[in-house]
């Protein structure tokens, strides 16, 4: 996730988007990213999953991703596509199983405000920038703790216990 | 300066004299659990960790409660992968269809889960065991294999608040009328990251089943885990349960606290959560006329003996009304087993209730009574969001037991009161 620089365009939700319309638990006998993704938010904005495109992002407002520990969340966002989600706060499984599965997460409350659905978006991942280019206005998110930091540049918790165990 | 029982639990799972909230650290997991909707997950990272064993086949516990028995062939075929993956492991604590129960209703019985531990589980419900003085707390499948395979976690030491309950309940008042009055109070995200104490003297009084339903509901305000002191309820609660001796922590009188809350919850009235947030809570006197279609009584928040007694004390001789579905789903084949003993199988059935096998089914739209665009369910389950039990134009009202066996009586949301009297 780091020196990535990504664009796309803004959808704009409220706050707690909770896991069961991230992707409802119909679904969860799939564990494909790209099946799951198919199903991405599909009770909240039935439009969403046809015109959502490659690096867009998801601007949420506080507490995303509140609800159950499934980690077939964030996999269903990365398999839709989407490149990175901003969010004014994140509940703490939802975050924690981002990081792991290397799904980009910001949490940057500023940002949110400012952002409108359809805006376009630029994020430095690695600075933790995100400039907003509808509106001309740039924020800075939270920075990440440095163990975080380790885990994300290895690409997720999978590479991080693979060297823990001297893979 | 003094330590929260969380902090304490931690700074011994982590081999260190001391934490402080905020600090990130690694610690030493004394259960690790997972269900067939994320054990499948948990199992594909385990093994591209490069995993090859399990770091104690005690100390992981596979359930397959929420699809099982499977509702379809994906679901048949994720808890034969668990089933398999079980059997390779030589796991311990592997759970047939026929033995298994719902994961937090389950353990507990099972006396797998004791004061001072360290458990978590790839399920967001496994706060649970807080009601025993657990740190307890879930997580995602992958954060589950890294417990499988090091036995370790990594883990923020949460800032802790203090929820202290004042006052006598009133008859039909219990443990989830208290979670759903407070997450009402603090909001969803009202103890995001945090732990929940919960003290006072109602909680003293409350049962071991109130408090583990409270503890349930810790991460609907979005808490990392709910905790309880160990009292002498809960210790005569484990002693015929326990299989491990066990360490009993408690707050220090100088603990320090980011928040803290006292409710008088002497006068307070049986409490509903409407549509679509545990939060939009409101008491039953102010529900006005809500028809219903299906009520559901069980889960891992209501699916204890206790809730069940609840149930049957209403439902005796009484029928439900002709235009309701009626589910109760046990926690576990013991309580189950326990219900026919005492009679409650035939209240259930002569009033026209369904009696199901423990599953999680109904609780997320899985199965055994998913609703229809436009139908209301009441359900003693922890969520209502939209989607939650099945179409997304359908509506889950959030209550505790009594609530929902007087609503399955008169077809529309309904005080226990009306029904009982008093």
């Amino acid at each position: 996730m780091s020196g990535m620089i990504l664009e796309g365009k803004a959808w704009r939700y409220g706050r707690d988007v909770d896991t069961d319309v991230i992707i409802p638990a119909r679904y969860l006998t799939l564990t494909d990213p790209a099946e799951l993704g198919a199903h991405c938010l599909e009770d909240l904005d039935p439009g969403f999953r046809r015109r959502v495109r490659k690096g867009d992002f998801i601007v949420a407002e506080e507490n995303f991703g509140s609800g159950s520990s499934r980690e077939h969340a964030p996999l269903a966002i990365r398999g839709c596509g989407v490149s990175c989600v901003i969010a004014s706060s994140f509940a703490r499984i939802f975050y924690r199983n981002a990081i792991n599965v290397g799904l980009p997460i910001l949490e940057c409350p500023r940002a949110v405000d400012d952002i409108g659905g359809g805006d376009h978006l630029r994020v430095d991942l690695e600075r933790g920038m995100v400039e907003n280019l509808s509106t001309g206005n740039t924020f800075e998110a939270q920075p990440f703790p440095d163990f975080m930091r380790e885990i994300i540049s290895l690409g997720g918790l999978v590479e991080y216990v693979r060297k823990r165990l001297g893979k | 300066m003094g330590k929260t029982i969380t902090e304490k639990i931690l700074a011994w799972h982590a081999g260190r004299d001391e934490v402080r909230p905020g600090e990130l650290l690694g610690a030493r997991v004394d259960l690790a659990l997972a269900n067939d909707i994320t054990a499948p997950l948990a199992i594909e990272a385990f093994r591209a960790m490069g995993a090859e064993r399990v770091f104690d086949p005690s100390r992981v516990a596979l359930v397959p409660d929420h699809f099982a028995p499977a509702r379809d062939i994906p679901a048949a075929e994720n808890c034969a992968l668990i089933r398999d993956f079980a059997r390779q492991q030589g796991l311990e604590h592997y759970y047939e269809v026929g033995r298994v129960g719902i994961e937090h209703v389950l353990l507990p019985e099972e006396g797998l889960v004791l004061p001072g531990e360290l458990i978590v589980g790839a399920d967001s419900h496994t706060c649970t065991y807080g009601a025993l003085g657990a740190f307890s707390t879930g997580m995602g499948s992958t954060d589950l294999a890294m417990a499988m395979a090091l036995g370790e976690v990594w883990l923020r030491v949460p800032e802790s608040m203090r929820l202290r309950y004042e006052g006598e309940l009133k008859p039909w008042i219990g443990g989830k009328d208290l979670i759903l009055h407070t997450i009402g109070s603090i909001g969803v995200d009202g103890a995001r990251y945090r732990a929940m104490e919960f003290c006072g003297p109602a909680i003293d009084a409350l049962s071991m089943e109130g408090r583990f339903t409270m503890a349930n509901m810790a991460v609907e305000a979005g808490a990392k885990n709910g905790i309880f002191a160990v009292d002498a309820k809960t210790r005569a609660w484990l002693e015929k349960r326990a299989r491990r001796d066990y360490r009993a922590f408690e707050s220090d009188p100088d603990a320090v606290y980011e928040e803290e809350i006292t409710f008088d919850v002497g006068a307070l009235e049986p409490q509903v959560a409407f549509p679509h947030l545990p939060s939009n809570v409101r008491p039953i006197s102010q529900a006005g006329e809500v028809k219903i279609d299906q009520v559901v009584i069980g889960s891992c928040t209501n699916g204890w003996l206790e809730d069940m007694e609840t149930a049957a004390g209403i439902l005796e001789g009484r029928e439900v009304h002709p235009h309701v579905r009626t589910i109760i789903f046990p926690g576990t084949p013991r309580i189950k087993l326990e219900m026919i003993r005492r009679g409650w199988m035939e209240t259930f059935i002569r009033a026209g209730a369904v009696v199901s096998t423990p599953t999680c089914g109904p609780c997320l739209g899985g199965h055994m009574g998913v609703i229809a665009a436009g139908e209301r369910a009441v359900s003693t389950t922890n969520r209502n969001f939209v989607g939650r039990m099945g179409h997304k134009e359908g509506e889950v009202y959030l209550a505790g037991p009594a609530v929902a066996a007087a609503s399955a009586v008169t077809g529309r949301l309904t005080d226990p009161r009306e029904v009982m009297g008093g």
